[in-house]
């Protein structure tokens, strides 16, 4: 069997967060236009600024064009054919604790591997839940609650601290930044806030997982993350979907405020279902994720990107204040017809400035996978540094791996260094690991591993494993 | 010639690259405990022949056979044939970045154990037994914690080799030319590395075109390749003869594989 054959039948596999949860749900009917924006924010019991915000960034959207510039190929998204708003039943009187959450709804994220009871039990680790549209149970909460954190569901944040969400909600990625951004805006549902007060700490891991089961409905979700002066806080997120033979949208848009000498660490591990071996299905992944750094403070970035059948995602970091600091980490596996473009922006404005971007971009079957990085540094940014490094690894002959960086320097006394490399798995390396009696697939799933480390070991431990795990996963098959 | 007691059996091999016969006629019989030195010129075909029995693809077996411990070799896949015992010391060591040797050789280990119905090695006993391995082939122990290959020297790489062989302890190791590249100091080493896994339930081929390395490994038998096949076997002494005279005298030869 040739190396090809192998690695082609191991990237032949299943995707395995793909089952269907059984939930009644209420769903809106698909389509989009003022009234359907009003409902959700009735749903949703938001006050009046609420609204007139939603409809004011749904009045930008209608006058905008979908941007075409990404190297990503999919049909149009019919805005109109989806649905707006999925919850379980259950949630209507919403749940206090655990104990009243639909079992069915528990079960979901069991078979995810996320058992919530047991997260909760085994301190460590808080998490929010997000299921479709709505935020279906945060843990931990009155733990951290001491600490004065607050970890809740974004539409809880708005009715309990709407001060804090009118500050800082669109003053990252503003209403009209972007096609996607602008509609999520519009349309969000759910997502996770996150306040940490001076000088602390937050004493655990914070962690959202999103999950969209209903057919043809979008997922909106934002997510807000003010870290305030001094503070520090790891935050993780993780995604799944069931698998469906319908594209589904999933557009997102995530804000990060970092306060003087404040530290946001955003790991991501995403892995919604990716479309079959031929392309059908998948999701359609159009994200925003974007922090701000004031004097001192630091956003570090790490994504591991294995899903999805479309990727368009770029965090990014406006280094605004004197010595901020940005990081953005990235590992991106594509496979079968899966497309990915992704990368980041280091938007330097402050004196002595730094980021470092290093990315690891994987193909394999006959996907494209593209790093588009911009590296800007203003005129006030003296003394700032970039290092930048896009490594990509290419498994088959069929994929592609594409580099795009852009460098803007304005300022002389700022330094950019870009480094990029393009391998392939060999011939001899899966020869050498076979012949020390590791089967294909193991062999590739190490080769992988080792071109990623650089990016794994910036990951918390557990996520580390799982993203690791989830590599083994999506390369099973990839060899045969 | 062959009988049950055989640990390697090559019966009137033929075998092609890309269509292009480079084995034609190989046989070859080792028992367990066995040193078999092959020589012969460059482009005689004894790389291929440790090709062919790892089963790297590519290397077509046109005819003939092979049976490994009793069982068709040639019915097997590259990591069974590794699982059963066959290990091969690679001429070129390939690198393999971000792997570290130990999780390299943790890895290897457990396939290995797993594939023969054992349990994976614990972390600590491998880590045990890694350091030996190191000390015996003399290598830093820092060399545990860096990628496969990654940076080594043409000397390190081949200790590298050597040391996945004692920790995986084969029954069958074809050293494929390990002796090239190396100064005189590395070579004894690595000898001495190889004489102290020689026992009676383990076989060596030890593929060579230079007489030196058979200086510190003595072999049992030693066969010349020429064209694809073994055109003289002897003992020891023969290669003392290949030494003396070069390939020259061999009268199976074409003159463009003429050399040393």
């Amino acid at each position: 069997m040739t190396v090809q054959v192998e690695i082609d039948e191991a990237l032949a596999r299943e995707y395995e967060a793909g089952f269907i949860s059984d939930i009644e749900s209420e769903t809106f009917e698909p389509g989009l236009d003022e009234s359907v924006i009003t409902r959700i924010s009735k749903m949703k019991n938001e006050p009046e600024w609420m609204l007139e915000w939603r409809l004011g960034a749904f009045r930008e959207w209608l006058k905008m064009e979908e941007p075409d510039w990404a190297l990503v190929d999919y049909p149009k998204v019919d805005f109109q054919a989806i649905s707006y708003y999925s919850a379980p039943k259950s949630m209507k009187d919403k749940p206090k604790s655990l104990d009243e959450v639909d079992p069915e709804l528990l079960r979901t994220y069991e078979k995810l591997g996320i058992p919530l009871i047991e997260q909760q039990m085994l301190a460590g680790i808080a998490v929010d839940a997000v299921f479709d549209s709505v935020s279906v149970v945060t843990t931990f909460r009155e733990k951290l609650q001491e600490a004065g954190v607050i970890f809740c569901p974004i539409s809880e944040a708005i009715v309990e601290y709407p001060e804090l969400v009118k500050k800082y909600l669109g003053s990252v990625v503003g209403r009209k930044d972007n096609y996607y951004s602008a509609l999520n805006c519009a349309v969000f549902t759910d997502g996770s806030f996150v306040y940490i007060p001076k000088g602390t700490r937050c004493p655990m891991e914070l962690s959202t997982y999103f999950r969209i089961n209903e057919q043809n409905t979008g997922q909106f979700e934002r997510t807000l993350i003010i870290a305030d002066e001094g503070s520090h806080v790891s935050y993780l997120e993780g995604c799944t979907a069931p698998q469906r033979d319908e594209n589904q949208l999933h557009a997102a848009v995530v804000e990060l405020i970092a306060m003087d000498n404040a530290e946001i660490k955003y790991s991501t591990v995403q892995n919604w279902y990716p479309g079959d071996e031929n392309g059908k299905g998948g999701i359609y992944n159009f994200v925003t994720k974007r922090g701000i750094c004031h004097t001192k403070a630091k956003i570090s970035w790490t994504q591991v990107e294995t899903g999805s059948a479309v990727t368009w995602k770029y965090p990014s970091c406006i280094l605004k204040g004197d010595d901020s600091v940005g990081e953005f980490y990235s590992v991106a596996l594509t496979r079968g017809r899966q497309q990915a473009d992704t990368g980041t922006k280091m938007i330097h404005l402050g004196k002595n400035t730094k980021s470092t971007i290093i990315t690891k971009g994987i193909s394999a079957g006959r996907s494209n996978n593209s790093y588009r990085g911009l590296v800007k540094m203003a005129p006030t940014a003296d003394g700032a540094r970039n290092f930048t490094e896009c490594d990509s690894l290419l498994i088959g002959d069929k994929c592609g791996a594409h580099t795009f960086p852009y460098i803007e320097s304005r300022n002389p006394s700022a330094i950019v260094e870009h480094e990029a490399t393009t391998s392939k798995v060999s011939d001899e390396q899966m020869f050498l690991c076979r012949q020390r009696g590791l089967d294909p697939e193991k062999a590739v799933s190490m080769i992988v591993n080792g071109f990623c480390k650089e990016v794994f070991k910036e990951l918390p431990m557990e996520f580390a494993v799982e993203a690791s795990k989830l590599l083994e996963i999506s390369l099973e098959g990839s060899v045969g | 010639m062959s009988d049950n007691k055989s640990l390697l059996t090559i019966k009137d091999v033929y075998a092609s690259i890309e269509e292009k016969q480079i084995i034609k006629g190989f046989d070859l019989d080792i028992k367990p405990g066995e040193v078999h030195a092959i020589m012969g010129p460059n482009g005689a075909g004894k790389s291929t022949m440790g090709y062919v029995l790892s089963g790297r693809e590519g290397y077509e077996v046109d005819s003939g056979t092979i049976t490994f411990d009793g069982k068709d070799l040639l019915e097997m896949e590259i990591e069974e044939r590794a699982a059963a015992g066959l290990f091969l010391a690679f001429q070129y060591p390939v690198e393999i970045p971000g792997v570290s040797n130990l999780e390299f050789l943790k890895a290897s280990v457990d396939a290995i154990r797993e594939a023969n119905g054992e349990e994976p090695i614990t972390s600590s006993e491998l880590l045990k037994q890694a350091k030996e391995a190191c000390k015996q082939v003399n290598l830093p122990l820092a060399f545990l914690k860096r990628g496969v290959n990654e940076g080594f020297s043409g000397g390190e790489k081949k200790r590298n080799e050597l040391m996945q062989m004692l920790l995986l302890k084969p029954r069958l190791c074809i050293l494929d030319e390990t002796d090239s590249g190396l100064d005189i100091d590395a070579l004894q080493m690595v000898a001495e590395g190889v004489n102290s896994q020689r026992s009676p339930d383990r076989s060596f081929i030890v593929v060579t075109h230079y007489q030196r390395l058979l200086d510190y490994i003595k072999p049992d038998f030693v066969h010349v390749l020429a064209d694809g096949k073994i055109v003289k076997s002897g003992d020891a002494s023969l290669a003392l003869e290949l030494e003396s005279q070069g390939y020259a005298w061999l009268e199976t030869h074409k003159d463009e594989e003429i050399e040393g």
